[in-house]
Formats: C-alpha cells, structure tokens, sequence
C-alpha cells in the first residue's frame, strides 16, 4: 500500500471518535466524516447504525464514491424518529464547524451578527438539540485562525462552558468527544473543559496548529502523530468506500 | 362532502400579517403550486413556519415574509437556498430562527393546544438570543432542571402537498417521509392540501398500504388537485426534484437579469395550468 493521505488519516481520526460507541445511531456531515464512520462500523464498532440520509436505517454499508451494492434496509428512520433518537441520546453526530472556539463552542449558522449577517451560513439546523442531548464530534477541513477563533459569531452548537453554566442537570447529557480539523485531533479532557491538541497529523508539526488556532490551546502530555491506518483501513477505503477519492477534494 | 377547491380560492382566504405553515422539508414534496398563487397575489406580512425550502426562498425574494420562522432554509442538493441567503444578508425580515426539533415541539404544542412544551433543544445555544420571546421553565419536579418553554406555533393557516387525496379530504403519502405534515395541519385554523391527484377513496388501498393514509379528512378545509404541483421540488414515487430547474432558479439569486426572466417567463403566467406548460415546454 502506498502512504496514507492526508484525508485518510483524517478519517482513521474520525473512526477513532466512534470507539467504544456500541449500538447508537452513527450520523457524519461532510465527505471525510462519511468514510470514517463507515470505517468505524466496517472494523471496530460493526454494531453502529446509519442511515441512508433519506428515511431508513442501512444495515448494508454505503460507500461514498464508486459502485453502489444494492441497500439492505433495516428499518424505517424518518426525520421524526431521528428527532426521538436525538433527545434519547443514542446518537452520536460529527458535525462540520466553520467556527469553534475554545471551548467547542461551533457556529455554521452565519458570519456577522445575525439580524443582518454579512455571511448567512446553514443555519442553526439540529445543532442546538444535538449537542445537549448526545455525543457531538467537529470536523473542520480548513484549519486556520478564522475557524479555530477566539469566540464565535453564533454559537449553534453548544461549547463546554455554556453547558457548565446550564448546571448540572440541563448538562448531563451534554458530551463534547473529539475535533478533527486537517492538522490534528483535539479533545476536551481539561479540568475547564478547553480544547486540547492530541495528536499531530503527519508532517504537521506542533507550531503549525499553534499559529493557525486563534485561541491558547492546551496540550495533552505527549502530543504524538496521528494513528496512520492500517493496510486492511487502507485497503477498506480505496478499494470499497473512497475509490474515487472524494475525500481528497475535501481535504488535501 | 366534497371540498375540492382551487389554489386561487384557497390563498383567497389569506389576509395580510397572517400566519402561515407551509409542509414538505427543504426541496421535498412542497405544496409550490400553493407559493406560486401566493406570488400572484399582493399578500403581504406574513408570517411563514417552515422546515424551509423554495417555498421560503420565493416568499422572501418577492418581499412577502415578515417573520420566518424555520430551522433551516434548505435546496437539498444546494445545502443553502440562495434567495434565502440574499434575503438574510439584506436583513430583510424577521428570521425567528430555532433548532429544527424546537420546530416540531411548537407544531405540536398548537396541535395538542398547549401553550408550550417544554424541551432540552436550545438551552445553551444562541436561539434564546435570536428569539427574545422565548421563556424557560423549571421542571417542578426533584430534578429542577430548565427547560425551554417552546410556545405553540398556532397558524391561522396550513398548507400541505399529498400523492393522492380524495374529494373528502383523506390524504395519502406514497414517498419515503411523511415529514411534519399532519403537525402543520393540526396546528392551523384552516388547512388546504394540493395533490398529484384526487382519487376514488376506495383506491387508496390500490396506491400503498393504510400506514400511507396519514392525513384524515377531519385535519382538511380544501383539497386541490394539482398534477406536478410540488415542481420542482420533489415529490416520489410520482416525480424526483428538477435538478436542471432548481440549478436554474438557484443561479437568479446572484444575476438580476437571470431573475428578471425567470421571473416573467416562470412566475407571471396566469394560473398554475399555465406554469405546467411552459415547464413541459422547455
């Protein structure tokens, strides 16, 4: 196998944010999260569930690009079953940032202030009952001091210290787990609850993420590399899930 | 008792400021042939509820909303609708903008004429800040927690798109989602719904099996049959969303000319019968 990619270290990452995730609904925004929570279900945690995007539960696995096997379906899942799902907390959704802050708090829903936004983005979506009813991961592909900032413009997804000043029972089921962005992993396991660089993606280094993250970052103990996949990762991606490589044009 | 209407008689009964709800989700099964009437008319100030699409877009470029409440504003295959995104950019109206299942909850609460429901949805986020009118509730139990006080979402109006319906106002779904249809019918005062084709209401069981018959003619004032009346967004199994139109009308929101004649050649015809022809005749 020739040398990992970029974006398929990012989608290891990612598959490593669902490890010990059991049976829960398994929900990615964006091309690389796809790969990686289908990595994730095709290796290590086989009892995810995901969906189809439409309004069933696959139990036959999607690949984003190249032939498609015919579906499996194994039950229906429309958006109405998925807002039960959400608020009982059997889920775990990778949500794509264009900010983050610090504290993970996310905005996709605009730039600027949002009566008369200079830029109107996706908008609040789930994101609001995301976050405070289950497990939320961040991916973020452009890595820079604009999307790692010092606050956000609008916080649709909910931060650890907004869920900290909720107390202790609006924030029970409040559960920030991993960022991944194109430069590194990130976690939240601080005493305040602040964002923590984990791991390095290869050839990136330290300074790097320190120069293009807006706010003081801590550092776990020993920041590493990155797992890198393995050949049978690999093989899963380029051969069945990716092969046209559409993570690429996500992440280079 | 047969309530067949017309898209004409049915926004007739639309004043200025009312509020409406408007089914379907983003660029899924929209009642558009219901929004285009509505263009036709000078209504205006309303109020739109809506898991939002092209039906939210159009009310928006043509200067109609008010206030627009919504989760989100969605082409699917665009994940941001452009004429929405030129409206908010200009501050045009009011965006009362909330988590898409706080959306639900107000629908739900109006259905089941609450005055709220409360919900987890929202706390910490920015959507109390967006929405100042929002109020929160302690659960008067042990646990204490507060709760968003999620306010009924009652709609003087509410209009919906079904594969089949009968005369008496019995609906059937035939695609993959039912979405939040039934909610937006139970929460409105009035409540019309399009269709692809009004049929015997013994066929139904022809078409799909009783788990399609969502909406039953106790939730319905005026059925309209309106063969292609979700264009162009989509509406399976009877037809997919015109990507081709879509990308079209998508393109209009960043060239004024490109508007223009959309607008004129899409948007002026006469009546709905007429825009059915000239989409076929492209």
């Amino acid at each position: 196998m020739s040398e990992a990619t970029r974006a398929e270290v990012c989608a290891v990452a990612v598959a490593e944010a669902f490890r010990g995730d059991g049976e829960i609904l398994a929900s990615s925004f964006g091309t690389v999260p796809a790969v990686g929570a289908r990595l994730a279900r095709m290796t290590f945690e086989p009892d995810l569930l995901m969906t189809d995007g439409i309004a069933t539960v696959l139990e036959s696995v999607d690949p984003v690009s190249g032939p498609k096997p015919e579906p499996v379906y194994g039950a229906w899942m429309n958006f109405r079953t998925v807002f039960d799902v959400v608020w009982a907390g059997t889920r775990h959704v990778v949500m794509i940032a264009s900010q983050i802050d610090r504290y993970g708090n996310q905005n996709f829903a605009c730039i600027g202030p949002h009566a008369k936004p200079k830029a109107q983005l996706l908008g609040m979506r789930g994101a609001p009952g995301n976050t405070i009813n289950h497990k939320t991961s961040y991916w973020v592909p452009n890595h820079s001091p604009k999307t790692f900032v010092e606050k956000v413009d609008c916080v649709s997804g909910v931060g650890n210290d907004r869920a900290k000043a909720l107390g202790e029972a609006g924030s029970r089921f409040h559960d920030l787990r991993r960022v991944i962005s194109n430069l590194g992993v990130f976690d939240f396991q601080t005493p305040d609850g602040a964002m923590r660089l984990v791991s390095v993606h290869p050839g990136v280094t330290v300074d790097e993420v320190v120069e293009q993250t807006s706010f003081e970052l801590a550092m776990a103990d020993d920041v590493g590399e990155s797992r890198l996949p393995t050949d049978e990762e690999l093989k899963i991606m380029r051969e069945f899930l990716d092969p046209e490589d559409f993570m690429s044009r996500e992440v280079s | 008792m047969d309530k067949r209407t017309t898209e004409r008689d049915a926004v007739a009964e639309l004043r200025d400021g009312m509020t409406i709800g408007i089914g379907g989700w983003g660029s899924r099964r929209k009642p558009m042939s219901i929004v285009r009437e509505i263009l036709r008319t000078d209504l205006k100030d309303l109020t739109v509820v809506t898991y939002g699409g092209p039906d939210a877009g159009l009310l928006c470029a043509f200067g109609r909303v008010e206030k627009l409440v919504y989760g989100f504003v969605s082409l699917d295959s665009i994940p941001l609708e452009p004429h929405f995104r030129k409206a908010r950019q200009a501050g045009s109206f009011e965006a009362a903008e909330l988590d898409e299942g706080m959306l639900q909850w107000g629908l739900l609460a109006a259905a089941h004429r609450l005055p709220f429901l409360p919900t987890r949805a929202g706390m910490g986020s920015d959507v109390p800040a967006i929405n100042q009118n929002l109020k929160t509730v302690s659960s008067p139990y042990d646990d204490g927690e507060e709760l968003i006080a999620m306010p009924a979402l009652d709609l003087d109006v509410a209009f919906i798109h079904m594969n089949r319906a009968d005369e008496k106002g019995n609906g059937q779904f035939l695609g993959p989602d039912l979405y939040f249809d039934d909610l937006f019918c139970l929460a409105a005062k009035k409540r019309f719904m399009t269709c692809e084709e009004v049929i015997p209401t013994e066929d139904f069981a022809k078409h799909g099996s009783i788990h399609t018959m969502k909406i039953n003619r106790m939730m319905i004032d005026g059925v309209i049959e309106a063969p292609g009346g979700a264009h162009f967004t989509e509406c399976p199994p009877d037809y997919a969303r015109d990507e081709k139109f879509q990308k079209e009308y998508a393109a209009t929101a960043k060239d004024e000319a490109a508007w223009d004649a959309f607008v004129s050649t899409y948007l002026q015809c006469a009546d709905e019968f007429e825009y059915q022809k000239v989409v076929k005749s492209r």
